[in-house]
């Protein structure tokens, strides 16, 4: 377990043994953030949510920042944000001063994240930054907090901004040899806990989880509950690397056909139940693994019957 | 070698519209795909036919420059027709048309190529590939010769990222080979993965910020000639 104190809600409660579940908040291209604190009203009231990631420009698309969608899920709804932070867009100046803000503003979590290249998202011709990779960006927030300077090792006035820092690392790598040695990196320069990609396959995230084992700091494992099969059908064609498991998939399809809402929604949800209450039992049950982050965007109306038994 | 991609048609004889004689110079030198006397002979000849469908008349001549990059030999060579000329058209990469604006102050030379990267030439069948990005601090003594600056989308210092794919890259759609999944096989062959293991601190990106500028050797100073021939 690193040194460094444990300044979140999350790292505590990691820290005092509990199984924990993260949530995710995706702003986009939006003025109005009703919608955000809604999905983090209803994540909060679960009561089995400890804290949300708010995502930073997925897809490489221009989206509201995170920053203040990760401050006001804090101020406004009292649930515990996980500042989602990319280096695509920000050199090591903008990224500092951001994550000093960010800090004074009260964020406790950051996720440091490389990001989608800019080339996959609606502004294709932007310049992309890529100043600092996702290590990188680790070895400054620990200056930061750690010694209270920036990279080139200048004093900040007035104390130390109290952050714990996360990575990510991809259970759906292939070859995965030379992902395992990133993480490795990233927890050498001081990442506090890791929250995964998404995976589908028990067996396989188990082995990940093992392999992750060696760093010896909490993991979340990214789980995707999936709202219609519109979405799994995307995730199985155009994800690479990720496959949505065929009967998983199947029984999605097959709630196309059913005409009334409320009927739909059910079948959905048990689907969903069936498919992810036995898989994180198992994790739960089997593995290390700190929690769950629970990528379900938009879909919070399961957090409820999936997390009841947690 | 620099790989350039010529301009259309079009925005070439946009920049020249307003001249009615011009010099179209091609470049003997690294440039690639060749753009040498016969490419300026076409190329003058294009723009000639452009000015013809407008109903203007445009006098040209073609000529090629050893290496237009180096200021010596372009001067040489191009300097006995400058002032038949109202615009000098240049086929080599953007370094020969700086230089060529350079050296000649008193006419414009406009491109007819985008430079695209300094790239190797791959299996002899004019398919370029960028092998290197000119930073300034070379790193290719440690990532098993392949370059993360030219090789990643991301320019990582510490990779693969999240985008790699049974080794290949989220940009340009899993087309191309992931830098880093290539450098962690060719590491792993020699026994070298502790290379790969080590994590790389920020980079010094002042070495990559232009405009750069080395001077190989001191010139010496008429004076410091002086003291030494006092010397002797």
């Amino acid at each position: 377990m690193p040194n460094r104190p444990a300044f979140s809600n999350l790292v505590k409660t990691i820290r005092e043994g509990k199984f924990v579940f993260t949530g995710e908040l995706e702003p986009e291209k939006d003025f109005d953030l009703k919608h955000v604190l809604h999905s983090a009203e209803e994540m909060k009231k679960t009561g089995k949510i400890i804290a949300a990631n708010v995502t930073d420009g997925p897809q490489g698309d221009a989206y509201t920042c995170s920053m203040v969608p990760c401050y006001l899920v804090q101020e406004k709804v009292g649930l515990e944000a996980i500042w989602q932070m990319t280096v695509r867009d920000r050199n090591r100046i903008a990224l500092f001063g951001d994550i000093l803000g960010g800090a004074i503003l009260g964020l406790k979590n950051l996720l440091a994240l490389t990001g989608d290249h800019s080339a996959l998202g609606d502004h294709q011709n932007a310049r992309a930054v890529y100043d600092l990779d996702s290590t990188q960006l680790i070895e400054l927030i620990s200056k930061m907090v750690d010694e209270g300077t920036d990279l080139e090792g200048n004093e900040i006035q007035g104390g130390k901004p109290q952050l714990n820092v996360g990575c990510a690392a991809n259970p759906n790598s292939n070859p995965r040899e030379p992902e395992i040695l990133k993480v490795g990196r990233k927890v050498e320069v001081g990442a506090d806990f890791i929250q995964t990609q998404t995976s589908f396959d028990v067996d396989d995230a188990k082995e990940f989880l093992k392999e992750l084992e060696r760093f010896n700091i909490p993991v979340l494992l990214g789980l995707f509950p999936i709202k219609n099969y519109g979405i799994a059908w995307y995730f199985n064609e155009y994800i690479p690397g990720v496959s949505v498991p065929k009967d998983f998939l199947d029984a999605l399809k097959a709630t196309k056909k059913i005409k009334d809402k409320k009927e739909k929604y059910a079948a959905i949800d048990k689907i969903n139940l069936e498919f992810y209450e036995p898989f994180i039992k198992e994790i739960k049950k089997t593995t290390k693994a700190a929690g769950i982050h629970c990528m379900a965007v938009h879909y919070e109306r399961l957090f409820g019957p999936l997390l009841k038994d947690f | 070698m620099i790989i350039t991609k010529q301009k259309d048609i079009e925005e070439i004889y946009d920049m020249i519209k307003p001249y009615s004689k011009i010099l179209v110079a091609g470049c003997d030198g690294c440039c690639q795909p060749p753009r040498s006397i016969n490419e300026a002979k076409v190329l003058a000849q294009m723009l000639e036919l452009k000015a013809r469908s407008e109903g203007k008349e445009l006098k040209w001549r073609a000529i090629t420059v050893l290496r237009q990059c180096d200021d010596r030999i372009a001067a040489t060579t191009i300097r006995p027709f400058i002032e038949e000329y109202d615009a000098i058209v240049s086929l080599a990469c953007g370094l020969g048309v700086g230089m060529l604006n350079k050296i000649f102050p008193t006419i414009l030379t406009f491109p007819a190529q985008n430079s695209m990267f300094g790239g190797a030439e791959i299996n002899g069948e004019n398919y370029f590939a960028e092998y290197c990005e000119t930073c300034g601090d070379c790193l290719l003594g440690v990532t098993g010769g392949i370059c993360p600056m030219a090789g990643c989308a991301k320019n990582l210092s510490n990779g693969p990222c999240g985008g790699q794919v049974e080794g290949k890259c989220e940009v340009g759609g899993y087309i191309h080979d992931c830098a880093w999944v290539k450098m962690w096989e060719r590491l792993k062959q020699f026994n070298r993965l502790d290379l790969f293991t080590i994590y790389r601190p920020p980079r010094n990106y002042q070495l990559w910020s232009s405009p750069r500028f080395l001077h190989i050797y001191e010139p010496i100073s008429n004076e410091e000639e002086q003291k030494k021939e006092e010397k002797v």
